[in-house]
This record gives C-alpha cells, structure tokens and sequence, in this order.
C-alpha cells in the first residue's frame, strides 16, 4: 500500500447519525419540550442543564487537562452574586449581567491560577477548595453582597413567573448548547491536541513542545467562565444566593459525580452522566443523606472497575463518537477495499 | 484577650492542627497520594469516642485508646483494599477514590448520628487552667499541643530510626528499586496510611473535646490540615508542626482583630505563603 | 553441579516489542555466568525478569528447583535474588549506611553484613555517613553491590557494572568479584566491556535481538569468536 492510499478519517457515518439525533433532542427541547410540561418540571430542566455545564467544564479540567479542582463553587457564586449585583445594583440588562459574571468568574480564575498552580495533583484540588473558602468568607463580609443573609434578585419584578421560567428556560438551554460546543472545539484545537497528548504521553509531549502550563491556564479559566455561567444560571432560578449557598462544594461534589458515573475523558460521558444524575436525583431525592452514601459508593466502584463510566460501557458494545476527537487511519477510497491493500 | 494571650493560645491550637496534619504530610511524603478523606476520618473517630463514653460508658481516656488502633487497622484497609489498586490507574484515581469514600462517611454520619453538632463531654479539664506569669493557659490546650508535638516526634523518629521507617523513605525516593530491596510495596503503604489514620483518630478526638463538631466538619478539618503541611512546606513532618503554629497563631491573632476573621486570617496566610514560595511546591521526599 | 538458576523458554515483551525470545539460561551454584551483547540485545530485560520487576509474557524462571517467576521482586529476594539495577539506583534522600540497612531489610542467614560490606569496600566505609545524593559514579556501584549483598543472596545480579566509570574504578571493583564469589553467592554479570567479562566469569553467554547467539567457557572462546557473535556478523 502506497502512502498516498492511506487517509485519516475523524468520525464517520456512525458519528453524524449520533449528532443529528443529539441535535433532533435539542430541537425538542427548544420548540417542543417548553409547551408539553409544567411550570415546575420547566424550571426544574434548567438543573439539568446547569449539570451539563459542570459536568462538561469539569471533565475539561480533570479528564484532559488532570487538574482535579474542589473549588468550582467559587465560581457557582462569582456568577450567582454577580448577575444579582451587576442586574440590581449596576443595572445591567440582564443578558449582559449573565455574560459579565461569566467574565469576571473567569478573570477570578486567570488572578488565582497563579496561586494554585504552584500546587500539583491533590494538593491543587485543596488549593482551589481554600480560594473557594476565600471567597465565601470574604462575601459573608461586604455590606454591599448582604453579608451573611445575601441578596435576592429584583430584576425579575413585574414580569409574570411564565415569561420568567420559559426565559431562564431558553438562555439555559442555549448556554448548555454553547458550552458543549465550545468544549468540543476547544478539544479539537492545537491547544486541545496538545491536552490529549499530554494525557495519553506526558514525556513525549513535553517533547514535541506541547505549552503545558499554558495550555492547562486556557482550559481552568474557560472552564471556570462556564461555571460562572452555571451559577447565574442558578441564581436566575432560584431569585437568591447567600454565601452558604451557592460557595457550597455540593456543586463541585454533584460535578464529579456527573463525571465519573457518565465517563471521564469524553465530550459525551457528561453529558450523559447530567442526565443521569438529574434523574436519580429527582427520583431518590425522599432518601436523605443515604441517596449520597450510594453516590459516593458507586463513585468509587466506578473509578476502580470501570474508569470510563456509562459512556464507556456503551460505547464498549457499539463504538459511536457523537463528538469525534479520536482519528482513524485507513486506506483511501471505498471501504470495500480496506481488506485487500493494492500492492505497488 | 490580649495580644501575647492570643498567640500563645494559637501555638496551643497550632499543636493540634499539626496533629491532624502530620498524617497528610506522611502519606503523601510516601505515596504521593491526597486522602481527601482524612478529615472526615478525623471527625467519624470523634463520633466514635463520643458513642464509646456515652452509650457504653467507657471512660473517656480508654475510648481513646480503642479508637486509635481501631482506625489505624480501618486505614490499613482501605489502602490495602482501595487506595492500593486505585494507585495502579495513576494519580488522579487515588484521588477521587478518597473522595468518594468521604463522600459515604460523612452521609453515614449524618444517617446514624443525625446533622446535629455535638461534642465529648470532659468535666472539669475543659475549664481546668494554669497560670503562667500574668496569663492562664488552659490545661486542655497544652495537652492537646503536647500530644501534636509528640506525634509529631514519634513519627519522625520511627522513620528516622526504624527498619520500617527507613523502608518508607526509600519507598518514596524510588519505589522499583524499593522492590529489588525486598520491599513490599503494598504493605507499607499500608502502614503509611494505618499511621496517617491512627494519629488523625487521635486528632479528630481532640477536635471532639475542643469544640462543636458536626458530620460535615470534616471538610474545614481536611483543610487546615492542608493549610498547615503547605505552610511548613512539604516534606518534612517538622516543618508540618512548625505549619500547623502558623496556622493557628494566624487564626487566634486573626479572631482578636475580629471573631469573623479568625479562619480568613489562617487562609490568608496560605495564599501568601503560597504567593512568596519561589520555587513553588513540587513534592520532595519524606526526610530524616 | 546443579544449576542454581534456570531460565527455560523465556518470552519478554516491552509493549508491542519482543525483548527477550524463548531465552535458554542455566547458572550453575558457585559458578559465574557473563551474558553480554551490544545495546538492545535483551540483557537488562533479561536481568530484571529474573528479579522480577518486569512481567514475562511466557516460560520459566527456576531457582535451585522452585518456579519463580509469578513471584512479585519483593518475595524473589527472600528467596535469595538480588539484583543492583541499571544506574545503580541509590535511594538518594538516605545516607550510604541507610542504603545498605535498606538492601537487609528481607536479609537472609549469611556472611554479609554491614562490617563484611565495609571490609569488602573500604571506599563505602570512608562514605557511610555521606548522602546518597552525593556519590561519584565508582562509589555509588560499590554502594549497589554492597546494598545487593546485604540481603546474602545466593544469586547476585549484577547490571552494566562498568557503564560511565573509569576504567581505575571498574577494575576496582571487579577485584572484589572473587571475594563475592568465595563466600558462597553466584554472579551473573551483565556486561557491555568484554575484557571485563571475559576476565571475571567462568562462563559466556552472547545475546543477539533476544536470542543466544554463543555461549561456551571463558577460556576457550577466542576474541573474534566473541566480537563476531556480539555484533551478529
């Protein structure tokens, strides 16, 4: 087989399918989905999709860039607090305020990198747990955010729950969307390249070049705008954040285990393992606390025995990428010829 | 509450964060490994002393003494059980192994002895001081710290001195050539852990008498624990007790400015000893 | 003369590469066995399966009749395998005196100890206090084998002795290999120097790509019939 009669494919039939029926459900969901349910399940949904967007950002984090953070729910609050005060007390309209809190959840996150960077593997989750403490004390603080008690949102007075809830709806949706794909490019980047190669060898991509401590800032900062989003997302569902509340690091624990039970290391994996996690949530919700001693059980069984989670297990029995990454070399041309290489 | 009462009260206090770090520092100086279950482990062994002198009337120092080895033979398993066939797969795996298995302690917590604070009851020593010039010091604070220092010394000696101990520094240098010396691995990492979760036993039952504690507690346990190794920079138990007084001066001399600012003030002083640290902090080894 | 150690049908892989290819190897007790060949023909591979930190893919390790080779390294030391690995590996956090103690930490009964290890290397006894971390190349290989010895194997695995050394050093410490070897301990010398080889074993092995090309005597091998073996000519 000569070397012009060998092509490097991305995806395939298989992958498309899979695409076209991910994006019929969001289709659904946008047009459909919002006139069908309750008021309740309506609001209830802009969970899931808060899920979609930690579980994505964080399996960015730990399953390409190796980076295991506890401190995510700093920026739940950065986003919270800061659509509330930028919509309430600035007056920024509302969109505006939700796109500025993500701004500021990243610039939060470019400033302490620079701290937590100097701490590696589990001593960096920690690092980032401290910030995350940081910020909670210090907003517990300041007369401005409500101190301890903190603020509840004006923006939404006088518009009827309707409009309220299928707007949260949307934006929420539409986020989710954005985030996925902007997860998705960003994997398939020289950056991203550059990721994967450090996960799967790190010596030879020190080798070739690969702008390590570079490339991990790019991935925490994105990541960390993300989560601001999620929690203005939050804040625009529930109408009020306190310290307690959104710097607490059930976020974080709800993103790992979003991750893990989905699949790390996948686009797919977590976003499969929100909707997971969004339903037995719902479902075991009346068990208590013993509803987190069997998540913490199944976190563990899933990290020794199947490292790859329920998109592992699937794709195990049919091999799909909704989301190539992976390239497969094969012989150019119609695929009945791969079994018989022309000799030349 | 003057000033000098205040730092003297948080060298007291620093003597028991040091206790409850000193566990942290050798597992991860042996293992490289973070057990973000140390501080719930730390908290379940208060729950289980308060459950000893309470319900089975043990008396208070013997309660003690069944919880350490108690929890020491419980860290032996769960790295031989868990955290040893998690290390196979990596770094990150450890890792979310010990997270999960937090997870489950502070919810078993929670279902058994409910969210409620509690704390161990401990009669007149709690109350119990000494004067020493113009100030009083309680009796309780200085065993606590005299049990950290202690800890602290013991360990230090028996990774000195021992055949063990000398096993685990060469172990952390260089684990394969640790193997070619007879070494098993697995086993000592065993007993790495079984020490870390002994001494955080003995910790958490201090925590228990001291103050108010809670099933989530353990997540602020885990953390000053953390604060205190990163403070005395890695890899030397010395200079996790010499961490842990700097934690917790920062944090007395921190509630006399303000009661509110008492456990910013110790977070403070991390991020600034993590911000003037040049080299930053790349693990080295456990030394003697 | 039983044979101490026999490697029968031995297959070692390095991922997707074959290092080692139904490898025949027999180490009579007392005796002294030098396997050399160029970079790449398998001779560390060779050493460190039989220690047992690297997996065989098939065949048999057997010491003095007992199968070794589902055995973890650890276990193959208190059977009486030591090996001092490729670059020595001295545990550098711990002082030469450490070092040693550590290489007994599974000792077996047997005339070494830490005197018989000073004595043997006066050179390690001027340096016990010194770190490990701060050893010339020379006194670090005579801390290897010192370390190795402390465990009183009854096979004694010795790997690339002479690599980076000067040659003052290595004939230094080859002028202790008899000394080894009277005390009871076999000697399986992996070794790049054919002098040296030559010179220390009674017997020579020649891998070529995993597989045994020559082997015979010390005494009766001419040079060339070596030189031709080792580069597979």
């Amino acid at each position: 087989m000569s070397a012009e009669a060998v092509e490097v494919r991305r995806g395939g039939r298989a992958s498309w399918v899979a695409l076209g029926a991910l994006g019929v459900v969001v289709v659904l969901l946008a047009v459909v989905v919002p006139y069908q349910v309750s008021l309740g399940t309506l609001s209830n949904l802009v969970g899931l999709f808060v899920l979609v967007i930690l579980g994505t950002t964080w399996n960015l984090m730990a399953g390409y860039a190796g980076m295991v953070s506890i401190g995510q729910q700093a920026f739940i609050g950065i986003g919270g607090y800061g659509v509330i005060h930028l919509s309430d007390a600035v007056g920024l309209p509302l969109l505006a305020a939700v796109g500025a809190a993500a701004v500021l959840s990243g610039l939060v996150a470019w400033a302490t990198s620079f701290l937590v960077f100097r701490l590696a593997g589990g001593y960096f989750a920690i690092g980032t747990w401290v910030v995350a403490e940081v910020l909670k004390l210090v907003t517990g603080q300041v007369d401005a955010l409500g101190g301890g008690s903190g603020l509840s949102l004006l923006a939404f007075r006088g518009t009827d729950r309707v409009t309220r809830v299928a707007t949260v709806y949307w934006l929420g949706l539409a986020l989710a969307v954005l985030v996925v794909l902007a997860a998705y490019l960003l994997m398939r980047s020289r950056t991203g390249l550059g990721l994967t190669a450090l996960r799967d060898d790190p010596t030879a991509a020190a080798g070739l070049g690969v702008p390590v401590t570079r490339a991990k800032r790019v991935v925490y900062v994105g990541s960390s705008a993300a989560v601001g989003l999620a929690g203005a997302l939050t804040a625009l569902t529930t109408l009020r954040v306190t310290p307690e509340s959104v710097f607490s690091v059930q976020f974080t624990a709800a993103m790992i285990f979003v991750v893990l039970i989905g699949g790390i290391g996948t686009i797919e994996g977590p976003i499969l393992g929100a909707v997971v996690y969004f339903l037995l949530e719902d479902r075991l919700a009346d068990l208590g606390a013993w509803y987190l001693v069997v998540l913490g059980l199944v976190a563990v069984v899933v990290v020794l025995v199947a490292p790859r989670g329920l998109w592992g297990l699937l794709t195990r029995v049919a091999p799909i990428e909704v989301f190539p990454l992976s390239h497969r070399v094969g012989p150019r041309g119609p695929v009945r010829d791969a079994g018989l290489p022309s000799r030349t | 509450m003057d000033w000098v009462g205040a730092v003297v009260q948080g060298i007291l206090l620093g003597g028991q964060y040091a206790l409850l770090a000193c566990g942290l520092s050798l597992v991860f100086g042996v293992m490289r490994i973070v057990n973000l279950a140390h501080g719930v482990l730390a908290v379940a062994a208060a729950y289980v002393v308060l459950w000893l002198t309470v319900e089975v009337s043990l008396p208070l120092l013997l309660g003690v003494v069944v919880v350490v080895p108690l929890f020491a033979a419980l860290g032996y398993a769960l790295q031989r059980g868990l955290l040893n066939r998690a290390l196979r797969q990596g770094e990150l795996s450890p890792l979310l192994v010990s997270f999960g298995i937090g997870v489950v302690l502070t919810n078993l917590l929670q279902e058994t002895f409910s969210a409620d604070t509690r704390s161990i009851a401990i009669g007149d020593l709690g109350t119990a001081g000494v004067s020493v010039g113009p100030l009083t010091v309680g009796v309780f604070a200085l065993v606590t710290c005299a049990a950290g220092v202690g800890v602290i010394a013991a360990v230090q000696l028996f990774l000195a001195r021992t055949r063990t101990g000398r096993a685990m520094r060469a172990t952390s240098d260089d684990p394969e050539t640790a193997q070619l010396m007879g070494i098993d691995q697995r086993h000592l990492y065993g007993l790495a852990t079984a020490i870390a979760v002994g001494t955080v036993a003995l910790a958490g039952a201090f925590v228990g008498m001291s103050t108010q504690f809670s099933p989530t507690y353990g997540d602020l346990v885990l953390i000053f624990a953390f604060e205190a190794v990163i403070i005395g920079g890695l890899g030397s138990l010395w200079g996790t007790l010499w961490g842990g007084l700097v934690l917790g001066v920062a944090q007395t001399v921190g509630s006399q400015l303000d009661p509110a600012y008492g456990v910013l003030a110790g977070h403070v002083v991390f991020l600034l000893v993590l911000l003037v640290r040049p080299s930053g902090l790349m693990p080295r080894t456990v030394t003697a | 003369m039983s044979a101490l150690l026999e490697v029968a049908g031995l297959d070692v892989h390095h991922g997707d590469l074959q290092a080692l290819h139904g490898l025949e190897l027999s180490v009579s007790a007392g005796e002294t066995l030098a396997v050399i060949g160029a970079n790449g023909a398998g001779k560390t591979t060779l050493l460190r399966a039989v220690a047992g930190s690297l997996p065989v893919s098939a065949g048999r390790v057997v010491l003095d009749g007992e199968p070794v080779e589902h055995l973890p390294a650890h276990q193959r030391v208190a059977l009486g395998i030591a090996l001092t690995p490729e670059g020595r590996r001295i545990f550098p956090s711990l002082d030469v005196e450490e070092n040693l103690l550590v290489g007994a930490y599974r000792a077996r009964r047997g005339p070494w100890d830490l005197a018989s290890v000073y004595d043997l290397f006066p050179l390690v006894s001027d340096r016990r206090a010194r770190s490990g971390a701060h050893l010339s190349g020379g006194e670090q290989q005579a801390v290897a084998i010192g370390r190795a010895l402390m465990s009183n194997p009854r096979l004694l695995l010795l790997d690339e002795v002479s690599l980076g050394l000067a040659p003052v050093v290595v004939g230094e410490i080859y002028a202790a290999l008899p000394r080894i070897v009277e005390r009871g301990t076999t000697v399986l010398v992996v070794e790049q120097d054919l002098d040296q080889a030559l010179g220390c074993a009674d017997r020579v092995q020649c891998l070529l790509e995993g597989r045994t090309v020559l082997e015979g005597p010390a005494g009766s091998l001419s040079r060339d019939d070596v030189t031709a073996a080792y580069f597979g000519i």
